[in-house]
């Protein structure tokens, strides 16, 4: 593959999801999770009060769920760039 | 059968699976040995990952360390998880594309510098053995808990086992057998969790029962009763915790990074065949270890509800027979401080340091008006009488739950997997460190592939002695050891790997400066508080409040800062570098 592929771009849109998903992992984990959890105790969540699940449970499924977000936007991305390994 | 018997069986069967791995899946190449060829599957390698990552912390210590530390025990859960996104997101796909075989080889060549590349071995070095010397250290707990085998010939054993298939097998030996030890570890985990959620909760799944309300008809959600259970005796209510904000803040930040820095953990990801499948393979690894995860704060609440249930203002006499075990193992024991027969469960430790049974000669037990287990211990001046150790939360929950016990014995080959996954990881990594860091790369470059070979075996086998020793004379507590691990990963590589993969302009002598600052930095923290001056050990005396394990993270930040100031002195990187670090940045 010879033509000039537009990486600048590529690069751009990476960090740009990087920014994305890194805030709602902070948010998740040191906010919900640590910082706003005192607040969050005041709402419950069947037997839980909603910090502290936020801190014991929910924090870990969103990690989860964000990794995965993030493979299927970068494989995307990696296609729509032609930075593919799979489009020879 | 009893316990013994079907932990021998278990243990038996699991060892000989693990051999049988090991002859099977032999390397015959240093490329084999170092990165299993790069042709590991990405679910098989998420998967030894997670077995990797759970150490005999994870499987033994952690669930207990919460069940006492309640809402605090977060800084485990979400630190130990939270890291994978880092991972994902700033490293693996990137280290996989750069396409060597350690995280030293990325210093060294993203730096051009020898100086950086032996800077990121002494790290690499330093963070694998306090890892590895825990895990050995719970190899022989294990042993001489389940097997009534001296820890001396637990860590022996260990050792043998691990040394056979790390040094036969080098990564592809240890990814097959920490499939199987993932496999082994986290059925060992669950059985107990389900049946222990169904008898207090109505619900199998731990997950969901930690949230529901308790079978004994009064309706009352679990964390309800157990908050009420800890107000009436004068803990601070379960989830609420006592940490400080900010150390809860720091210790997590910690942890996570320091997940993300610890080289063992990033090799794997060296293994997998192209870039997408690091990323996915992150994400594989991530869901294994959430099922211990999020099991865990569940088996905390469960046991620690179950536990107060049973002894608190309880008759001695009326104990069932696992508390006697447990004392006589000194991890569970009674001090009739007021002489009423009735064991009162209060906060404060209840003897001064950790229990010394008192004997006549050497194996009569001397025992109280109830026949308790007595202790020479001074007591301490308040009113708790129970000595509890954190680890047997884990290791009793069979027996407290009246489980069979072929669970119990589950219980013990399940934190043999975790333990022995772990340090074979690690072993890996040093030998790697020393054979192709070290004598490849520096001393010898035209080593051939089989000499570098028998040098990368030489050097696990060293390694496996050097890491038996620290088992048998462990410096310090397994969970200090570990924590030390983390500061220094998280101050030392992980700022040095982002800075060289984000910011081209980075320089050798930024890096350089930036990975001994935060390494001296949070080392000398941990020997100030730890090590030298335990005693003024106490939020007071911390720097903002931040305890030694949550110091790698002012450690990262003054590595950070150091970087990029000695950078700004020196010239840039030169331009094939920087056209390195362009590369690495697409995936093809």
């Amino acid at each position: 593959m010879s033509e000039e592929r537009d990486l600048k771009g590529y690069w751009k849109k990476n960090l740009k999801y990087l920014g994305i998903l890194l805030t709602i992992w902070f948010i998740v984990s040191y906010g919900f999770g640590i910082l706003l959890a005192p607040t969050l105790n005041e709402i419950r969540f069947a037997g839980f009060k909603l910090g502290f699940w936020f801190a014991q449970q929910g924090s870990i499924y969103a990690f989860v769920i964000l990794i995965f977000v993030y493979v299927y936007l970068m494989n995307k991305l990696d296609k729509e760039f032609g930075v593919s390994e799979e489009d020879v | 059968m009893d316990v013994q018997t079907w932990t021998y069986i278990l243990v038996g069967i699991t060892f000989t699976i693990y051999i049988g791995i090991a002859i099977w899946t032999r390397a015959g190449t240093t490329s084999e040995f170092y990165v299993a060829e790069g042709a590991v599957n990405p679910l098989v390698n998420g998967m030894a990952t997670a077995a990797d990552w759970m150490s005999a912390a994870s499987f033994l210590s952690m669930a207990g360390l919460i069940s006492f530390m309640g809402y605090d025990g977060a800084v485990y859960l979400m630190g130990w998880t939270g890291g994978y996104v880092l991972l994902a997101l700033l490293l693996a796909p990137y280290l996989r594309k750069f396409g060597k075989f350690t995280v030293p080889d990325f210093i060294g060549d993203r730096y051009y510098s020898d100086v950086a590349r032996t800077v990121a071995v002494i790290c690499a070095l330093i963070v694998s053995f306090t890892y590895v010397a825990g895990q050995m250290r719970g190899v022989g707990l294990v042993f001489s808990k389940f097997l009534e085998v001296d820890i001396f010939w637990g860590v022996i054993i260990g050792m043998t086992i691990v040394f056979f298939y790390a040094v036969l097998g080098g990564m592809k030996g240890i990814t097959y057998t920490q499939v199987a030890q993932y496999c082994v570890l986290i059925f060992a985990f669950m059985v107990p969790a389900f049946f222990i959620s169904l008898q207090l909760t109505g619900s199998p799944i731990p997950q969901i029962g930690f949230g529901s309300t308790v079978t004994d008809g009064s309706g009352m959600y679990l964390l309800d009763k157990l908050d009420a259970l800890h107000t009436e005796l004068g803990f601070s209510e379960y989830t609420s915790g006592t940490k400080s904000m900010q150390d809860v803040f720091f210790i997590t930040v910690a942890l996570m990074v320091g997940t993300a820095g610890l080289p063992h953990v990033i090799v794997r990801f060296f293994t997998v065949p192209k870039v997408k499948d690091a990323r996915i393979s992150v994400g594989y690894a991530l869901v294994f270890i959430a099922i211990l995860y999020t099991t865990a704060p569940a088996i905390a609440v469960f046991s620690r509800t179950n536990l107060i249930e049973t002894v608190s203002e309880q008759p001695y006499e009326e104990m069932p027979a696992w508390f006697n075990t447990w004392e006589e193992t000194a991890l569970l024991n009674w001090v009739d401080k007021n002489e009423d027969g009735i064991i009162n469960y209060k906060p404060g430790a209840a003897i001064v340091g950790a229990p010394n049974i008192s004997r006549d000669g050497i194996l009569e037990i001397n025992r109280g008006a109830n026949n308790q287990v007595l202790l020479l211990n001074e007591p301490t001046a308040n009113e708790n009488e129970l000595y509890v150790d954190r680890d047997i939360m884990v290791l009793a929950n069979p027996e407290i739950a009246g489980l069979p016990n072929w669970v119990a014995a589950l219980v013990a080959a399940g934190g043999l997997a975790a333990a022995l996954s772990t340090a074979a990881g690690l072993l890996l990594v040093i030998s790697t460190s020393v054979s192709h860091d070290l004598i490849k790369k520096q001393f010898n470059p035209n080593i051939s592939d089989k000499a570098e070979l028998m040098y990368a075996r030489i050097a696990a086998g060293v390694a496996v002695v050097v890491a038996g020793y620290f088992g048998i004379n462990p410096p310090g507590f397994v969970a200090q050891v570990v924590a030390i691990a983390f500061g220094l990963a998280a101050a030392s590589f992980f700022p040095a790997i982002i800075l060289g993969i984000f910011y081209k302009k980075m320089n050798r002598e930024g890096a350089v400066a930036g990975m001994i600052a935060g390494l001296l930095f949070t080392l000398a923290y941990i020997i100030f508080f730890k090590i030298l001056f335990p005693e003024l050990n106490t939020p007071e005396n911390w720097w903002f409040g931040i305890s030694p394990e949550g110091i790698g993270t002012l450690g990262m930040i003054l590595n950070l800062l150091v970087s990029l100031a000695i950078g700004m002195i020196y010239p840039e990187p030169p331009q094939e570098v920087q056209d390195m670090v362009e590369s690495i940045r697409y995936p093809k």
